[in-house]
């Protein structure tokens, strides 16, 4: 992260507490988020950083007996509010999961423009241009250009890991969420996913939930250290992995416990 | 060497030996009856099968498939007008079958939570039980008693009735086997539910779903016992589902309670003709439940 | 470098949600509907019957056409009696086929047998009742025949043969069991393969025979699911209709020896319906609704007893 020119918050969590039921799984999280960083979601598993994560595109809202109090502000606006559409939000904040999830019915291009094409793009040209487009930008175009008619389950791990990087790439969202992304890839996919990261943030400000704190360190501008359920920590990552404040942070940093 | 020997502490190594050499027997001899019981089974099968091909081969030939009834006394005749009532029925039965099965079927699985969701599952499950003959009766009662006219449509409308649980109960099982990561991330894509249902996860289950509904069809093309009530029969070619129709079933079962040889010539080619159908449709259901895999 | 791509907007909310959701409720809904107005139907079907002979008609016998008086008990007592008769029969023969094809038979044997049977299960009803007619019905004219030249055997009650027309209680059982071993075969496969492996192993390192190990340790973990499974079969056999009407004899009256002639609910309804009106076609409709709430009372049971007695529950 560069400190000269000054940036804008993006996202803003404010005072944040999510419920399974009657039991609070997040408590009281405020978190202000810069366009155009990478940031990292930090802590040992439990502490409820996917939780977090996933209320920042409205994914809670699909599981019953979930709540979310709080504001949550993307470029200002709380996208908890009545008038908001979780659909519409969820297109401005898109997502990655642990584990590759590409459509199995679709072929490779189909997966890529499905974003767009369910939604009602019909535009030939456009469609071909952001496939291109974005599976370039997750690094996948060389490999898939001559055949993006075959299944995307055709291929690897690492690849459809890519190809869903690419899918959300797509729909052109302001936010991408990523949840511990590569959890499941062999650590050659891992690396390629890492390079990916600081290319990807010119075009998109990503959050990543990762239990590997090395990963954190390499790809992320900021840290965040959630541990059961509270926001222990937040700052630059070089401030958080060789000075950080809390002591908790410390002692997990340094493998004390996690 | 058997533990279980060694359990019974009080008795002489001759004695355990031959209690030993008793329960081998005693193993062997039911390995036997189980299998005796197992060719039991499959016996009726084989003859069933040997009856039909016997009786029924000699009689089809293109005139069975391309005439109608003929009159008693006559001879030849097919049987097109069944064949087509069949096809008709059935096809429209799947309609109501598919519309109302594989929707009960989402809202089984993709909507779980909703109150309704258990009331739903046990109706169907209701219905699953309820005999085809009384499923004739109820149509008969709301339709051809207030029409006071028989019809193909009638008899599609309780064959559909038939389908619906069968549709719903495997609509629901294959939609609950897509990884619910698919639905999510539809859903992050910024895509509504109802797109992401009808667009991903419905494709992602479609080979289990047309599993269902080919049990479906195999299931309400053989059946006579809802028909007689409503589709009635009808011994003329008649393809216009609002009156009378024929169909395999019954037309196999009118022919075989006759006391005439000619029908009976018929009833046994139709039951082969028939046979076949069904199995193909079992067949495609076979062959579509294995490529889920 | 190259000018990025925009996006175009899409106008897709979440409105469609609500409409689709209430489509497929309202869909799923006329499921229920099917089933209420099947009763409604029924019910109001059976009025005049219900009406005229109030709950006597479940419980007295007597069903003439020709003195247009009707009761049910001897259809119900019929019903239940070829049912039951034709699970004695099939039951232990199913469950058999069932512990061979997952016990016993490799898996090149075990998959066409289980294959086989399945087809067995997708025979229609009134093949099955061809057949009977013209193959078991002779044979067991056959019987009838020698044993009405054997006064001796004729003068046992349950063999006695009125008119030797092959055609009787015992042709109907017969063609029931042979029909209903597939259903149970299938369910009780499904229920022994559920029974975990470590019930089996544990038995097997105690020394135990093959056949013990069925006996004493699959047998009884599976029994909660196969006694579901047989109650269901019940349902199934007490509703089968075609093959039954077409070898029972059709006689209103219940059976005194394994060869008369009786009725069944269902095979009553399909045999009389042709000529019926007025008091008699009301009381077929009545007799209907009797097979409906037998079928159901028969389905709750099974359903409720594999629910609760088996470890997960088999979708049958």
């Amino acid at each position: 992260m560069t400190a000269s020119t000054p940036q804008k918050v993006i996202l803003s969590a404010q005072d944040v507490a999510i419920y399974y039921g009657t039991k609070d799984a997040v408590r009281h999280v405020n978190l202000d988020v810069v366009s155009n960083t990478v940031n990292a979601l930090i802590g040992p598993s439990g502490c409820g950083k996917t939780t977090f994560l996933r209320a920042i595109n409205r994914m809670h809202d699909v599981t019953p007996n979930t709540r979310v109090t709080g504001k949550i502000l993307l470029e200002g606006e709380d996208i908890y509010a009545a008038d908001q559409d979780p659909v519409t939000i969820r297109r401005r904040i898109g997502m990655v999961f642990q584990k590759p999830n590409p459509f199995p019915t679709m072929s490779i291009y189909d997966n890529v423009a499905s974003g767009l094409k369910l939604a009602g793009v019909r535009d030939r040209k456009i469609l071909d241009g952001i496939v291109e487009q974005s599976l370039r930008q997750a690094a996948l175009w060389e490999e898939v250009k001559d055949r993006l008619k075959t299944p995307a389950t055709g291929l690897s791990g690492g690849q459809q890991q890519r190809l869903c990087i690419a899918r959300a790439l797509a729909v052109q969202p302001e936010i991408l969420l990523m949840d511990e992304p590569t959890s499941a890839l062999d650590p050659q996919s891992t690396a390629r996913i890492e390079d990916l990261l600081g290319e990807l943030k010119k075009d998109v400000t990503i959050l990543i939930v990762t239990h590997n704190m090395q990963q954190a360190a390499r790809v992320s501008d900021t840290t965040s250290f959630f541990l059961i359920g509270d926001l222990v920590e937040h700052g630059p990552t070089d401030q958080i992995f060789t000075n950080p404040k809390d002591k908790r942070t410390e002692g997990y940093i340094t493998g004390r416990f996690g | 060497m058997s533990m279980a020997g060694q359990l019974d502490l009080s008795g002489t190594r001759s004695q355990i030996l031959r209690r030993q050499s008793s329960r081998k027997a005693s193993n062997i001899f039911a390995g036997v009856v189980i299998s005796i019981c197992t060719l039991i089974v499959l016996i009726p099968l084989f003859a069933i099968f040997y009856y039909l091909i016997s009786k029924g081969i000699s009689s089809i030939n293109l005139e069975f498939f391309t005439q109608s009834f003929k009159p008693i006394g006559e001879t030849g005749g097919g049987m097109l007008h069944a064949i087509v009532g069949t096809l008709e029925m059935v096809g429209l039965a799947s309609v109501i079958g598919v519309l109302l099965g594989v929707s009960g079927g989402i809202f089984l699985a993709e909507y779980r939570e909703h109150k309704l969701v258990p009331w739903i599952s046990l109706v169907s499950d209701v219905l699953s039980g309820i005999p085809a003959i009384v499923m004739g009766l109820v149509v008969y009662a709301m339709i051809v008693l207030t029409s006071k006219h028989y019809s193909g449509l009638a008899g599609a409308l309780a064959l559909g009735f038939l389908m619906v649980p069968i549709v719903v109960r495997t609509t629901e099982e294959v939609l609950k086997l897509v990884p619910s990561t698919i639905r999510e991330a539809g859903l992050a894509l910024g895509l509504p539910k109802w797109k992401v249902t009808l667009s991903v996860i419905l494709p992602a289950a479609t080979s289990g779903i047309v599993t269902g509904v080919m049990l479906a069809v195999a299931r309400v093309s053989g059946e006579a016992a809802p028909l007689i009530f409503t589709a009635f029969g009808n011994n003329n070619f008649n393809a216009d589902p609002r009156d009378p129709m024929a169909a395999m079933p019954l037309s196999i079962y009118q022919y075989a309670i006759s006391p005439f040889p000619e029908w009976h010539r018929l009833a046994n080619a139709g039951a082969l003709v028939l046979i076949i159908m069904v199995f193909s449709a079992t067949l495609i259901a076979r062959v579509a439940t294995r490529q889920r895999k | 470098m190259t000018e990025r791509i925009k996006a175009p907007p899409t106008r897709l909310g979440s409105g469609g949600d609500k409409v689709f959701r209430g489509i497929i409720i309202f869909l799923a809904l006329c499921i229920v509907a099917i089933f209420v107005l099947s009763i409604y139907q029924l019910v109001s079907g059976g009025w005049e019957t219900f009406s005229k002979y109030g709950l006597g008609f479940f419980f007295t016998s007597g069903w003439s056409p020709a003195k247009d008086s009707y009761a049910a008990l001897s259809f119900i007592a019929s019903t239940v009696l070829t049912s039951v008769l034709a699970l004695i029969i099939a039951v232990p023969l199913a469950v058999a086929s069932a512990i061979f094809i997952t016990e016993y038979a490799p898996k090149w044997l075990a998959e066409p047998v289980s294959y086989l049977v399945e087809l067995l299960a997708a025979i229609p009803s009134v093949i099955y009742g061809l057949w009977a007619i013209f193959v078991m019905a002779p044979i067991i004219q056959g019987w009838q025949l020698q044993i009405l030249q054997n006064p001796q055997l004729n003068a046992i009650p349950l063999l006695h043969v009125d008119i030797p027309s092959g055609r009787g209680l015992i042709t109907a059982v017969l063609i029931l069991a042979i029909m209903v071993i597939p259903y149970t075969a299938s369910i009780s496969r499904d229920v022994i393969r559920l029974v975990p492996r470590d019930q089996r192993e544990a038995a097997y390192a105690l020394g135990a025979t093959k056949w013990e190990v069925i006996w004493k340790a699959i047998l009884p973990y599976a029994r909660a699911g196969i006694l579901g499974g047989v109650i269901l079969s019940l349902g199934r056999a007490l509703g089968e209709t075609m093959a039954v009407a077409m070898v029972i004899g059709n006689r209103a009256a219940l059976p005194t020896s394994i060869f008369d002639a009786t009725a069944t609910l269902a095979s009553v309804i399909a045999s009389e319906f042709g000529e019926s009106g007025g008091l008699q076609l009301s009381s077929l409709i009545a007799l209907g609704f009797i097979l409906f709430l037998l079928s159901l009372v028969v389905n709750f049971t099974a359903r409720a007893i594999i629910a609760k007695l088996t470890p997960e529950g088999i979708k049958v």
